[in-house]
C-alpha cells in the first residue's frame, strides 16, 4: 500500500525532455491525425506516464498490476516541437476500494516556466 | 469544422483498431505492456484476449475531438472514464464508433459529451472534451 505521507507530495521533474517532430509525427499518425506536426490532445501522457510510473514504483507499487481507470487533461498551449519540458507530479489522492488501491497522479507539463498541459491519471492497482 | 448548438449531435466517425494499430500506438506511445501485443501473456493475467491501450483508445475519441473543431489547436480539456475494454482478437479489425452531442456553447467555447461504442457496447464512460471556437 502507498504511504499515505506521499499523498499531496509533488516530485519535481529533474531532467527535461525536448519534443521532437518525430515523436508528435509518430503519434499523431498513429491516431490516424492528418496533422503531423501539432500534438494530438492526448500526447501529454507519453510525458506524464513514465514519470508516474517510476514515482509509484519506487514507493511500492506493483506496475503489473496496474489498469488505467480515468484520464483528463487540461490544455493551456499546444504542445509543438522544440519544445522543453519538465514535469512535476503530484499524488492528489490514494484510496483503497475493495482491496484495489486507486491512486491519482496530477502531472505538470511545464514549458518556460508555464504549465502548457496538465494531466490527470487514475490508476488502480488490482489487488 | 461544424457549428455547434447546444443539443446537436455531431456527426459519427469509425475508427478501425486491429493488432497493427497496437503495435504502431505501442510504439508511438512508449507503452509496451504485453497485454496490448502478446495474447499468450493477456490470457496468463486473466484477459480475454490482447486488449487495446486505453490511452489508444482515449486517443483516437481525441482525433474525434480535434476533426470536429477543425484542427488539435482548438482541444482544450479532454477526459473519459475507462469502463470497458477494447478486445482485440488476431486478424480482426474492430470496429469504434465515435459521436458527440453539444452540451454547453458561449462566445469562446463549446463542450462536448462523447460517447464511444465497440460491439455495441459503451468503452468510454463520463467522456467530455472542450473545444475553442
Amino acid at each position: 500500500m502507498l504511504n499515505p505521507d506521499l499523498v499531496g507530495r509533488t516530485f519535481v521533474g529533474a531532467t527535461s525532455t525536448t519534443i521532437s517532430s518525430d515523436s508528435i509525427a509518430a503519434f499523431a499518425r498513429a491516431l490516424g491525425e492528418p496533422e503531423t506536426h501539432l500534438a494530438p490532445p492526448t500526447f501529454a501522457i507519453t510525458i506524464s506516464l513514465e514519470q508516474s510510473q517510476s514515482i509509484l514504483v519506487e514507493s511500492g507499487l506493483d506496475w503489473s498490476r496496474v489498469v488505467h481507470g480515468d484520464q483528463r487533461f487540461l490544455i493551456n498551449k499546444q504542445l509543438t516541437a522544440g519544445m522543453e519540458i519538465f514535469c512535476n507530479s503530484t499524488i492528489e489522492s490514494a484510496r483503497v476500494v475493495a482491496g484495489n488501491e486507486i491512486v491519482t497522479v496530477r502531472s505538470d507539463l511545464l514549458n518556460g516556466g508555464e504549465v502548457a498541459v496538465s494531466s490527470w491519471s487514475t490508476l488502480v492497482f488490482r489487488a | 469544422m461544424s457549428t455547434f448548438v447546444v443539443g446537436a449531435a455531431l456527426p459519427e466517425k469509425r475508427y478501425i483498431i486491429n493488432r497493427a494499430a497496437l503495435v504502431s500506438y505501442a510504439n508511438a506511445s512508449g507503452d509496451q505492456n504485453p497485454i496490448h501485443q502478446n495474447e499468450e501473456f493477456a490470457k496468463s493475467v486473466g484477459l480475454e484476449n490482447v486488449i487495446a491501450h486505453g490511452m489508444y483508445t482515449m486517443g483516437l475519441v481525441g482525433q474525434y475531438v480535434s476533426a470536429m473543431a477543425g484542427s488539435s489547436s482548438k482541444v482544450r480539456e479532454f477526459s473519459a472514464r475507462f469502463t470497458k475494454p477494447v478486445v482485440v482478437p488476431a486478424g480482426v479489425d474492430v470496429e469504434l464508433i465515435v459521436s458527440a452531442t453539444v452540451v454547453e456553447v458561449t462566445d469562446e467555447i463549446a463542450k462536448l459529451e462523447l460517447t464511444a461504442i465497440c460491439n455495441e457496447v459503451k468503452v468510454l464512460g463520463m467522456a467530455k472534451a472542450v473545444i475553442l471556437l
